[in-house]
């Protein structure tokens, strides 16, 4: 294993901004802990994949986003849409397949979208969103626009060639694209070294010479500093970034994952690294937050998710009349 | 009054298209595979790099998906992009960015993300570069719920068909027959942006309707012409918008003539001219005096040697003899 580029979070954030990232990471655990309970309910279908785990990433480098920036993102976005600021309710009621959904339940779990947070989708095809958020940035760097286009993807992607043309394209033109790839070590059941005949994931961004780093994907305020410096980086040169996030998913690929590929020690051993644990117990160490103020936080979030949930079991259902609008912006051109 | 005429041929009707696209709106831009330097692979850009500069006639890498996939992410942003791929063959190597992503934001999205989005591509045989180079999947295309497809065979859609796509709000395919960029014609000097929602019919008779698109439209104007020799009068159609198939124009013909052939360069099997015969099928049946006939591309991949390449394409020859089987029963 190569060692991290970046160094371990200083806690240097103040404390308002550590209490912000452990809502938010918890915002997402529970959030997703209630999917899959809603999933096991058959409340909600098709596939779902959970971020549990993986949280810091989303909560570290949306940090470094600003409202004028742009996402793309993968199936596994449920973080990244919250963390982006999307309402927990448009999330589940999506999830429900429900009207009042983010996307009116046409796209679900897999397809988030939103405009007022330039979230251009969760994308279900591995690799499928790179070469847009490369043109993302191309349409920004021609309008003469600052913003940076923040692509996640897992480490499965960079097998495929679209991640080896986009780099090159994004390099070749200096477009101004983040490029974070959220290595769970995991792409399904195929471990990174039985994937990749080179491991070291930044020598690929290199080879095109893109800048790059890595971090410790499991914690949070690392994300948010090296995130920062990164996007940093693509305001000031213009060009893109590969970020490397050392992550793990403590739970199944999707609800249809027996999990005979990983031991239960490894999962075990990652789990002792939980993001939102070690945050809190800095916290704690620091004497910024205590078990009433973390009670009171978990009550919050529970009412939160309350709500979502009674917000989509009482959004209807599309009209079926309504099938195929949005396959062309004019309804009548099908 | 005289319409002012000029001689062109095909691919400058195009590239005036191109050229009018770029001047009107500067969102507009063009990039693939050798579009600036030199010039396109099949010279359709000639000279707009040197008009328009490298920012907007961009030459790109060979890297299919991640160029059409910029042009959906520059759509997305802003832009009115027209990527142009080399041929329909190399686009394959981008349809996952045309299948899943282009068809697709709008209707994943809840109608949030639309893609205005043009690809332009050559399409088609005849020209003796065989089974890697030469085939028509503009019919595989127009399967596709999301995009619209557009194939031009007349100077007049060359020149006109750009812009109203460009206007589209939805990603728009526009297929250019291979063997009809050296096509000579005449262009009125006024002629500008066309309709790409409805098919035309370019010439009338009362026995039978030919109904085409590309370059086979022009085999079916050359068969028409030996038909009215002995008699036989023919309507003959061009689709020229294969998604969405504009019915109306065929059925409409169909209920005059009473016979419907259909020459479609495709394979036969699941080919757009299927598409079309079931339509008359299920909309004008007892209209039909005979049954509905096609004429298709041999279900081979396209040979190389010119014997074997005419052979596996639809000729003029096949044409007029099934029209006179057809009408003499
Ligand atoms: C092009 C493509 N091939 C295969 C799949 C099936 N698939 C879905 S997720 C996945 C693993 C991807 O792993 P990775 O990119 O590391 O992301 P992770 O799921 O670990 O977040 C596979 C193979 C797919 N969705 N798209």
């Amino acid at each position: 294993m190569t060692t991290m580029t970046s160094k371990p979070g200083q806690a240097l954030v103040n404390r308002e901004q550590s209490l912000h990232f452990l809502r938010q990471m918890l915002r997402i655990r529970r959030f997703e802990e209630k999917s899959a309970e809603l999933y096991s309910a058959m409340k909600i279908r098709g596939f779902l994949h959970l971020y549990i785990g993986e949280e810091a990433v989303a909560v570290g480098v949306t940090e470094a986003l600003g409202s004028d920036d742009a996402v793309v993102a993968t199936y596994r976005e449920h973080g990244h849409a919250m963390s982006r600021g999307m309402s927990m309710a448009a999330i589940m009621a999506e999830m429900y397949g429900k009207i009042d959904g983010c996307c009116r339940g046409r796209g679900g779990s897999m397809h988030l979208f939103d405009v007022e947070h330039r979230l251009y989708g969760g994308n279900a095809i591995v690799a499928g969103g790179l070469p847009v958020a490369v043109g993302l940035a191309l349409a920004d760097q021609m309008q003469n626009k600052k913003s940076v286009t923040c692509c996640c993807f897992g480490e499965g992607a960079m097998a495929e060639g679209e991640f080896h043309e986009a780099m090159n394209l994004a390099a070749l033109w200096q477009l101004p694209v983040l490029f974070v790839c959220e290595n769970n070590f995991y792409a399904m059941g195929t471990a990174l070294q039985l994937s990749e005949s080179v491991v070291d994931l930044t020598s690929k961004a290199a080879a095109y010479a893109v800048p790059t780093a890595t971090v410790d994907g499991m914690d949070v305020i690392a994300v948010a500093e090296a995130a920062e410096k990164a996007s940093d980086t693509v305001r000031e040169t213009g060009g893109p970034f590969f970020l490397e996030c050392r992550t793990y998913r403590f739970r199944p690929h999707s609800m249809f994952d027996p999990g005979l590929y990983r031991s239960r020690q490894e999962v075990e051993g990652w789990k002792q690294r939980c993001p939102i644990i070690s945050l809190i117990r800095r916290l704690k160490d620091k004497g910024w937050i205590d078990d009433p103020g973390l009670e009171r936080l978990e009550g919050e979030i529970a009412t939160e998710i309350d709500s979502a949930v009674d917000f989509a079991e009482q959004s209807e259902w599309e009209s079926v009349e309504d099938l195929t609008r949005f396959v062309y912006s004019d309804a009548g051109a099908n | 009054m005289e319409q002012q005429l000029r001689k062109m041929n095909y691919r400058d009707a195009l590239n005036e298209g191109l050229r009018e696209a770029l001047q009107k709106d500067e969102r507009v831009f063009l990039m693939g595979e050798d579009v600036g330097r030199y010039g396109g692979c099949f010279a359709v850009s000639k000279g707009l790099l040197d008009e328009f500069g490298p920012e907007r006639i961009r030459d790109t890498p060979l890297s299919e998906s991640a160029f059409t996939g910029a042009g959906i992410g520059a759509a997305l942003g802003g832009m009115r992009p027209i990527v142009e791929i080399m041929t329909v063959n190399f686009s394959l190597l981008a349809l996952d960015q045309i299948m899943n992503n282009a068809a697709t934001y709008l209707h994943m999205s809840g109608g949030l993300f639309n893609v205005p989005l043009v690809i332009r591509m050559a399409t088609g045989g005849g020209k003796q570069l065989a089974a890697q180079h030469s085939h028509s999947l503009e019919g595989w295309y127009a399967h596709i719920p999301g995009i619209k497809v557009l194939c031009p065979a007349t100077l007049e859609d060359a020149r006109g068909m750009l812009w109203s796509a460009l206007l589209d709000p939805d990603p728009v395919l526009i297929f250019e027959p291979a063997v009809l960029y050296p096509m000579e014609g005449e262009l009125s000097a006024d002629a500008g942006p066309v309709a790409i929602d409805q098919a035309k019919l370019l010439r009338e008779g009362k026995d039978l309707t030919l109904i085409s698109y590309g370059s086979c439209l022009h085999k079916c104007l050359e068969a028409a012409s030996i038909l009215a020799e002995e008699g036989i009068e023919t309507d003959v159609i061009d689709l020229r918008t294969l998604r969405p198939l504009d019915d109306e124009s065929f059925l409409a013909s169909v209920a005059k003539t009473h016979r419907a052939l259909i020459v479609d360069e495709g394979w036969r099997s699941g080919s757009l001219a299927a598409e079309v015969s079931a339509r008359i099928m299920e909309q004008a049946f007892y209209q039909l005096d005979a049954p509905v006939e096609r004429i298709c591309t041999a279900e081979v991949p396209m040979p190389y040697a010119k014997h074997m390449e005419e052979a596996a394409l639809p000729q003029v020859s096949s044409i007029v003899a099934t029209a006179r089987r057809m009408i003499d029963g």
